[in-house]
């Protein structure tokens, strides 16, 4: 038997089901790990990219950098879904939502704790990071 | 410079579960076109296959249409961009005959979207938008659509019975269509009443009934050159413009949540193309794949300002006799939506009605007819506008 290749999986942690398992982006777990959502930055232009990128389409270059996910954002919009597709059956209901949050936007689902009653467009949001089963990980919007 | 007509238009029946192979169901649509046309397959310059492939078992789905057809040895090649796949199938036919290098071509678009189980099918649905990064969190297409639902009504006021009356409009014909997958009337009261199945909740705000029917399906568009159009054709419909956009897959990458960007810069496109503006459409299909997708495509299209879509369907100006007729076939929620075929299924509505062959849904002697296909969640848009 030859040896087997490792690879780096790590982005299979990502969320209740990972479609994704090897990015350049891979670090955004690590990231995750340490209790922070980051996206990256390009060097040449400063372009803010969330969700994060490995390469900037304006500089064709790979010369990026991370940088945390802080600060409030104000809720886009959102909805809960009452039905979900194979693999989250067992999570609905749940909400899905967008904050904005000026340079970039930030696509995830709203923190179950967070009552329906209380979320309105344009309330203001942050973002945290959400530890589930099996030591997958994501991240949750919560009140400001 | 010389133009390019359509010359025929067919579809199947839109059904819930098509009892046949997928070459037998887009046949259907292909000998109903050619049969409007009163062409041969020696007519037949090349073909355009349209399809979303996640739902096809079939690999390559062109080349063995193309045997079945009797289309050989003519070309032949497959083209995707989801629910607008046959709009860009006409995109590129009318390319391929402007051009030269053709001068008749068919744009057949099909979907049988039983061809795989309910569980494939649950499997797919969650990798419909961007599978690295939005996926993981559990997505399907109505949540997207109720994200847009939800900022249109908190930016403008638009209710929950605005949505619910393009629901009624599009039951209201889709029972005159024999074509339509789901013939039944809806009511105001069917959405409201929290025991009625079409007031169950989807994905909030929207309802099951302001989801667009799941069905089987085929269409097929064919497109000539003027010489051949006039040869072949008594009443040729003129392609007069087409448009075509894209914009980011994942929300995050977008500006607009009350409208579809893509669709806008499409319309544009469309209307400049073709040289007139949107108060001289006089009948138009709209990609309803849910209610609030009409209301946008109100506004993004100039029927209604900003914000004013609403307006339009509280007066009934999109009903049949109203200023701009929508959706005068059921649109998507009533006909039904077999991914591929849609954007051809369109276009033979507009066709028929410029022909003034649209029978009981027949718009009093429209001259300009508008197509605003959609696929995935705004991220391609397509515009074509068609001419007597």
């Amino acid at each position: 038997m030859a040896d087997k290749k490792e690879t780096d999986e790590r982005f299979k942690k990502f969320g209740t089901v990972s479609f994704t398992s090897l990015t350049k982006t891979n670090d955004f777990i690590d990231h995750l790990e340490n209790g922070k959502v980051a996206g990256t930055r390009c060097k040449g232009c400063g372009k803010h990219f969330f969700p994060p990128r490995a390469d900037c389409c304006l500089c064709l270059t790979g010369d990026m950098e991370w940088f945390e996910v802080s600060g409030t954002g104000r809720l886009v919009s959102f909805s809960k879904l009452e039905y979900g597709p194979a693999g989250f059956q067992d999570d609905v209901p749940y909400s899905i939502a967008l904050l904005d949050y000026g340079a970039f936007k930030v696509f995830g689902r709203i923190g179950r704790e967070v009552p329906e009653a209380e979320i309105s467009v344009g309330m203001p949001m942050k973002t945290i990071v959400n530890r589930l089963p099996g030591g997958k990980l994501n991240y949750v919007f919560v009140k400001a | 410079m010389s133009r390019v007509a359509v010359i025929g238009v067919g579809q199947s029946e839109f059904v819930r579960a098509y009892p046949g192979s997928v070459r037998e169901l887009a046949f259907e649509g292909f000998k109903d076109a050619m049969r409007d046309a009163g062409l041969t397959p020696r007519d037949i310059g090349a073909s355009v296959i349209c399809s979303a492939p996640e739902y096809d078992k079939q690999r390559s789905p062109a080349g063995v249409f193309a045997e079945y057809f009797g289309l050989n040895p003519q070309p032949t090649f497959y083209v995707e961009s989801l629910c607008s796949s046959s709009s860009m199938g006409l995109r590129l036919a009318y390319s391929l005959v402007k051009s030269g290098l053709h001068e008749v071509v068919a744009i057949i678009g099909f979907q049988k979207m039983s061809e795989i189980s309910s569980a494939e099918s649950q499997e797919r649905m969650g990798r419909g938008a961007d599978i690295q990064w939005e996926s993981p969190f559990g997505t399907m297409m109505p949540a997207y659509y109720a994200m847009y639902a939800r900022a249109h009504m908190a930016a403008y006021g638009t209710s929950l019975e605005d949505l619910a009356l393009i629901r009624v409009k599009a039951a209201t014909y889709g029972q005159l269509n024999d074509k339509a997958v789901y013939r039944k009337a809806v009511t105001l009261e069917n959405l409201s009443n929290p025991t009625d199945r079409m007031a169950g909740p989807v994905a909030s705000p929207l309802r099951v009934g302001d989801c667009c029917a799941n069905a089987d399906g085929s269409s097929c568009v064919i497109v000539a050159s003027e010489e051949k159009a006039k040869a072949f054709c008594r009443k040729p419909v003129w392609i007069l413009g087409v448009g075509a956009a894209t914009t980011s897959v994942n929300l995050a990458g977008r500006e607009v949540f009350t409208g579809l960007t893509a669709a806008r810069e499409a319309a544009r496109q469309a209307y400049a193309m073709a040289g007139i503006g949107p108060g001289d459409v006089d009948v138009a299909e709209v990609h309803d794949c849910f209610t609030i997708a009409e209301m946008m495509a109100y506004e993004d299209l100039g029927f209604a300002k900003p914000g004013e879509g609403r307006e339009l369907i509280r007066s009934r100006a999109t009903y049949k006799e109203g200023r701009i007729p929508v959706n005068v076939d059921g649109g998507l929620l009533s006909k039904g939506h077999p991914i591929g075929a849609t954007g051809g299924s369109q276009i033979r509505t507009i066709v028929l009605q410029l022909r003034g062959e649209a029978g009981p849904i027949q718009v009093k002697d429209p001259e300009i007819g508008l197509v605003h296909n959609i696929g995935g969640v705004g991220l391609y848009g397509n515009v074509s506008i068609f001419g007597r």
